[in-house]
């Protein structure tokens, strides 16, 4: 066989089989609420069967043992020969997950099976009926106590048309064990005359005996590429069967056997977590290239257009000059927008992961919750997507674990025992906004004020109003989890989530009713590449300081500022002293504003603190595309980045938090 | 015995390095033209806070944020004025751009490498850390700058100076 790589699609059947699980997790929840539909069991199968196809072809041969079980039980059940019940929906789910962890670990080149994926597999196989005999492999996990096998194998006439060789299969056979041919023969397909033979086509079959204590599996990964190439049988050598105290464990209890079904796992995160670290792609719906190309294709007739008007200039083609101008604008920004518009992914992606989610926690708090999705279709930026995903995690959590009644008080007060999750995503000027609303209890308005006034983050017998209870529950340190359970109360609070999300250059609050439930709205920005900045001029420099972190732009009085001890200058703001910030001496710029009085004093809020930054006038607001200084050059303590002004210069973006760290070194020194 | 005629003859003379020579303070040094990128005339820059100051400031090419390097200030001389006549070489080191400002762009010349002299150790009165080597072409001495060289932080270039007295202490325990 000529040596092609196969590694470099290594990465394509990842992503694909990846791509698989979670179409096979949706469909067996789809199953699970009740539809009925032969597509969705054809979609399952289908994946499962590619999956197994990729590993086997690229060597993962214990991925591709576990998905042959997964899919044999499948098979039966698209040949109507099992029923689908919650049961066997659950077991399917485990795989799900477990294949998962195994394209996971076989992806960071880990060792893929364990004993985990080996009980469930194990536990597959005594599920697929055909194999009642089997389950004697169960009784120790992961090696055989069988003393061999009788294998029937048939080759169909292209067998060897499809790059296999009996040959080699016999030789893999005997490294498991000690092959014995019982029988070879030819078969029924092989033509009467000697003269009419097609040298390849493969009319033999054989009969062999593996002898020694071989796993199902490894005989399975040696056959697994001839799938429909063969016909083929495989059972324990006969006296086996009987012998030993496996067999009663056979008829007693099946599933039991490998133990209690495992609890409700962080599989998914993990997953999640795990891939981030690969080198990215992005994959773009054709249309989108073609309308790229479509306005490449405008652009460079304009181009043509406005070179011929150039080459030979009469005033007499102004007209026509200033409506190639207008062309190539308009092409232009279509083209911008464009070509953002790739970048930008539906949300259903990160949305997708929470039917799953939500069918587990049912199950764990045995709480009944009905779970809504909308504007799945909302597109937003692939960095965006990519980082909100574990805090809408963490809230749809939070919302089942502690919004949501039991079935038993929501009947009490008066509501359907299934509660309603409701998660929206829309777009909202040039934010999009991701709501997650419950309708249970609503925030506990007491045991908040009770749990912060023993953190003594207020004082005792402070009164406050509902929106300072629910900016309560975002301190750091703060959960009202009457008992830790292990999906909350981890130390991971709405503080992470909204450091997340502010990370994200987004916000995220809270409004609650008590006993009708909570919604949590989340803002982002559309993308991290284009922000809203505040131009600031500080000597003949521009500066971008982000709409975002800006709390009040004010003119101070010379008064108004304060010298303290060590040279600092502060002003009174809104009840507190705030440190000044000179962004001039930060930056070393000449020829700025000194004066406090005659320059302008933008107030910058980061992680709760404030400075007060000293320019020396502001010109106005404008979209800017961030450019990384790093790309050529290197960080610059103080700045974020570079964009480029409508004049073709350059003008740098403060980093907020730089800055307020820089002014709050300088107070200390 | 199978030979390859050619071989011979490459051998005999390697192909020569082609540098873009420009001059600075009335001396001559070259650069690598596969380095380059493109030779502009000078426009305003952004300045950057906290950066040496050979480092003038960071301008728009094309989209893509560069900085821009004075090597007279880089080598301790004295810059007069920046104006319509003074030149911006871009030149590019894996994929890295950055422009270095230079008195005015001269020719480009083959040079033999094995013509390339040392640069001899002319104490401090020359900062020849940036210099690959010394050639000679139609009679005039040119200097091949080291690009690279000129590229790295200067952190990078401080531990590189600490070095020896590292390890001077380190022979010395």
């Amino acid at each position: 066989m000529s040596a092609v790589d196969l590694t470099q699609f290594h990465k394509t059947f990842f992503e694909e089989s990846r791509e698989g699980l979670d179409a096979m997790e949706a469909a067996l929840l789809a199953l699970d609420s009740g539809a009925t539909d032969h597509e969705l069991v054809h979609t399952i199968f289908r994946a499962a069967h590619s999956i197994k196809g990729g590993a086997a072809t690229f060597g993962f041969a214990d991925v591709a043992a576990f998905t042959h079980v997964a899919e044999s039980l499948l098979e039966e059940v698209r040949s109507e020969r099992r029923a689908v019940d919650s049961g066997l929906i659950e077991v399917l789910l485990r795989s799900v997950d477990c294949m998962r962890a195994m394209l996971e670990r076989s992806s960071q080149g880990q060792p893929v099976a364990d004993a985990e994926s080996e009980a469930l597999r194990v536990e597959l196989v005594q599920l697929v009926s055909g194999e009642v005999a089997a389950p004697a492999v169960a009784a120790a996990s992961m090696v055989a106590p069988v003393s061999g096998w009788n294998i029937a194998f048939t080759a169909l006439p292209h067998l060897l048309q499809t790059g296999n060789d009996p040959l080699r299969l016999f030789r893999e056979l005997q490294q498991l064990g000690r092959l014995e041919v019982v029988r070879a023969f030819v078969t029924d397909s092989a033509p009467a005359q000697l003269a009419e033979l097609d040298p390849s086509q493969c009319h033999l079959g054989w009969e062999l005996r593996l002898h020694g204590a071989v796993a199902r599996a490894d005989i399975d990964a040696v056959f697994d590429w001839l799938d429909g190439d063969c016909e083929l049988t495989i059972a324990p050598l006969a006296e086996v069967a009987v012998v030993g105290a496996a067999a009663p464990a056979t008829s007693g209890s099946p599933p039991a056997a490998t133990g209690t079904p495992r609890p409700v796992r962080e599989t998914a995160a993990a997953t999640g977590a795990g891939t981030s670290g690969e080198g990215s792609s992005i994959r773009v719906g054709i249309d989108k290239v073609d309308a790229l190309i479509n306005m490449m294709g405008e652009l460079v007739i304009t181009q043509s257009m406005l070179s011929d008007i150039g080459e030979k200039f009469e005033l007499s083609q102004l007209g026509r000059l200033r409506d190639g101008l207008v062309q190539l604008e308009r092409t232009t920004r279509e083209l911008q927008e464009s070509v953002m518009r790739i970048r930008m992914l539906p949300i259903g992606s990160v949305f997708n992961r929470f039917p799953r989610l939500v069918h587990d926690l049912e199950r764990k708090l045995d709480k009944r919750v009905k779970l809504e999705l909308h504007g799945e279709h909302t597109e937003l930026d692939k960095t965006v997507l990519e980082k909100i995903g574990d805090p809408l995690v963490h809230l749809v959590r939070n919302a089942i674990d502690h919004g949501l009644e039991s079935p038993a008080q929501r009947k009490a007060a008066g509501k359907s025992e299934t509660g309603t999750l409701k998660l929206n995503a829309y777009h909202e000027g040039g934010n999009i906004v991701v709501q997650i609303s419950d309708d249970g209890a609503g925030l506990n308005h007491a045991a908040i004020v009770a749990k912060a006034q023993q953190r003594g983050l207020i004082a005792a017998g402070q009164e406050l109003s509902d929106a300072e209870v629910a900016e309560l529950i975002f301190q750091p340190g703060f959960s009202t989890a009457a008992q830790a359970t292990d999906l909350s109360g981890r130390g991971v609070g709405m503080d992470v989530v909204r450091r997340n999300v502010r990370d994200l250059g987004g916000s995220v609050g809270v409004r609650s009713v008590s006993g009708k439930g909570s919604t949590f709205t989340i803002t982002l920005p559309l993308t991290l590449a284009i922000i809203d900045g505040l131009v600031t001029a500080v000597g003949s420099e521009r500066y971008i300081v982000p709409l975002t972190s800006i709390v009040e732009s004010l003119r101070l009085r010379a008064d108004a500022v304060r010298r303290i001890a060590g040279g600092g200058e502060v002003f009174h703001f809104r009840d507190e002293y705030l440190p000044i910030m000179r962004l001039h001496r930060a930056f070393a710029c000449n020829d700025a504003v000194t004066d406090i009085e005659h320059g302008i004093v933008v107030v910058i809020e980061e992680d709760g603190r404030r400075v007060g930054l000293l320019v020396d006038d502001l010109l106005g607001q404008q979209q800017a595309v961030v450019k990384s200084l790093e790309a050529h050059y290197r960080r610059v303590q103080g700045i974020s980045g570079a964009t480029i002004l409508s004049d073709g210069s350059v003008a740098l973006i403060v980093d907020v938090g730089g800055v307020v760290r820089l002014g709050q070194r300088s107070k200390a020194a | 015995m199978y030979e390859d005629p050619m071989y011979e003859d490459k051998r005999a003379t390697a192909p020569p390095l082609q540098q873009l020579t420009f001059s600075l303070a009335d001396e001559e040094y070259g650069v690598d033209i596969l380095a380059v990128r493109e030779i502009r005339s000078w426009s305003r820059v952004t300045r950057i806070p906290q950066t040496p100051d050979y480092v003038l400031g960071v301008l728009n090419l094309r989209g893509a944020i560069v900085p821009i390097m004075d090597l007279r200030l880089r080598f301790g001389l004295q810059r007069e004025s920046y104006g319509d006549d003074t030149v911006v070489i871009i030149v590019a080191i894996a994929e890295r751009l950055f422009g270095i400002v230079v008195d005015a762009v001269s020719d480009v010349v083959d040079i033999d490498p094995a013509a390339i002299k040392p640069v001899p150790d002319m104490g401090a009165v020359v900062d020849t850390r940036y210099l690959k080597g010394l050639a000679t072409y139609a009679e005039r001495m040119v200097m091949l700058l080291d690009v690279e060289k000129l590229m790295r932080p200067e952190d990078v270039e401080t531990l590189d100076a600490a070095l020896p007295a590292i390890q001077e202490v380190e022979v010395a325990a």
